[in-house]
């Protein structure tokens, strides 16, 4: 790593919080995706399906 | 799970139609996501090891200039996004469109998320560069706002179960709080502000050497590509979440018959 000065903590802490929050977004992104896939999975398992939503203009 | 449309409904639509029906979108989008995410990954090694390994100190600045590389790329994509966001609000109130406040629905968390990273940054660079973590100027007092505006669209859609319902009153609000964009943009040219004016998107050129360019470029770009990535995936998953909805309802309906 390159030395970065005398205000090195700032640089630091601003790559960390920036990482921190881009992995807590994406993780969350991720887990939500998840969940939802995982549920309908489960209920089209059980038999229940869309009654149209393949019919044009439905809105969802 | 995923219910493209039948032939005859497809040859009737337009290929706008059709690749925005919640079907198609279901199927193209799939072969999008990853060379979309690879792209961003390698962007993002690309970049910081420009930003790290390959640019030099800001004569004036010093070191502290390699927290542009991570604050503009935030900053523009919160104002990109609340953008998407207003078109995607005019595809609700004017075309109706089914995927139009999906996509509002599912940008608001990022534009929050990119607004909130571009405030933490510029906060770090401020202090050690102009002696202030914040000054309640234009610029920095404008994008506190915006934040403000995505959390409070982010509770609207969250305070009504009706989603139809609430993408018509979020694509009004949406809208009308459009016109903090430009006060953001030109928040630096009309008030007298600790922020500094525009510096790549000029008329004459960007104001700084390639060494320092060339990293805030790739690392713009790869959080714009990360934005598409978490956007369509948002976007998928919400269409997942109203289907669930919807079966659940069939499901408690059908049980209800049968009692």
């Amino acid at each position: 790593m390159i030395a970065l000065g005398p205000h090195a903590a700032y640089i630091i802490a601003a790559y960390l919080g920036v990482t921190l929050i881009t992995a807590g977004i994406i993780i969350w992104t991720l887990a939500d995706a998840g969940r939802q896939t995982s549920r309908l999975a489960e209920l089209e398992a059980m038999g229940v399906r869309r009654r149209s939503a393949a019919k044009r203009g439905k809105r969802i | 799970m995923e219910s493209p449309l039948d032939t005859e409904t497809a040859k009737k639509m337009t290929w706008f139609d059709r690749i925005a029906h919640p079907g198609q979108f279901l199927m193209w989008s799939r072969y999008v996501l990853l060379p979309l995410a690879v792209g961003s990954a390698l962007l993002f090694v690309l970049g910081l090891w420009f930003a790290f390994f390959n640019s030099p100190p800001d004569y004036q600045m010093g070191d502290t200039v390699r927290i542009m590389y991570i604050h503009v790329p935030n900053a523009w994509l919160s104002q990109f996004v609340y953008a998407l966001m207003a078109v995607s609000a005019i595809g609700t109130l004017v075309w109706r469109h089914p995927m139009a406040d999906v996509s509002m629905k599912a940008a608001a968390p990022l534009g929050a998320a990119f607004t909130a990273m571009a405030l933490f940054t510029g906060a770090l660079w401020g202090r050690p560069t102009w002696g202030t973590f914040w000054e309640w100027d234009g610029r920095m007092t404008s994008t506190l706002i915006l934040l403000l505006m995505y959390l409070g669209l982010i509770a609207l859609w969250r305070a009504f179960d009706d989603q139809l319902r609430a993408a018509k009153i979020v694509a009004v609000l949406t809208l009308v709080g459009a016109i903090n964009i430009p006060v953001i943009k030109f928040s630096v040219d009309w008030w007298n502000t600790l922020h500094q004016p525009a510096s790549v998107f000029r008329a004459d050129g960007p104001t700084m050497p390639p060494e320092i360019l060339t990293p805030l470029l790739v690392m713009s770009l790869a959080f714009t590509f990360l934005f598409g990535v978490l956007h369509i995936v948002r976007m998928r998953t919400e269409i997942f979440r109203r289907r669930v909805k919807s079966l659940e309802r069939k499901r408690a309906l059908e049980g209800a018959k049968t009692s």
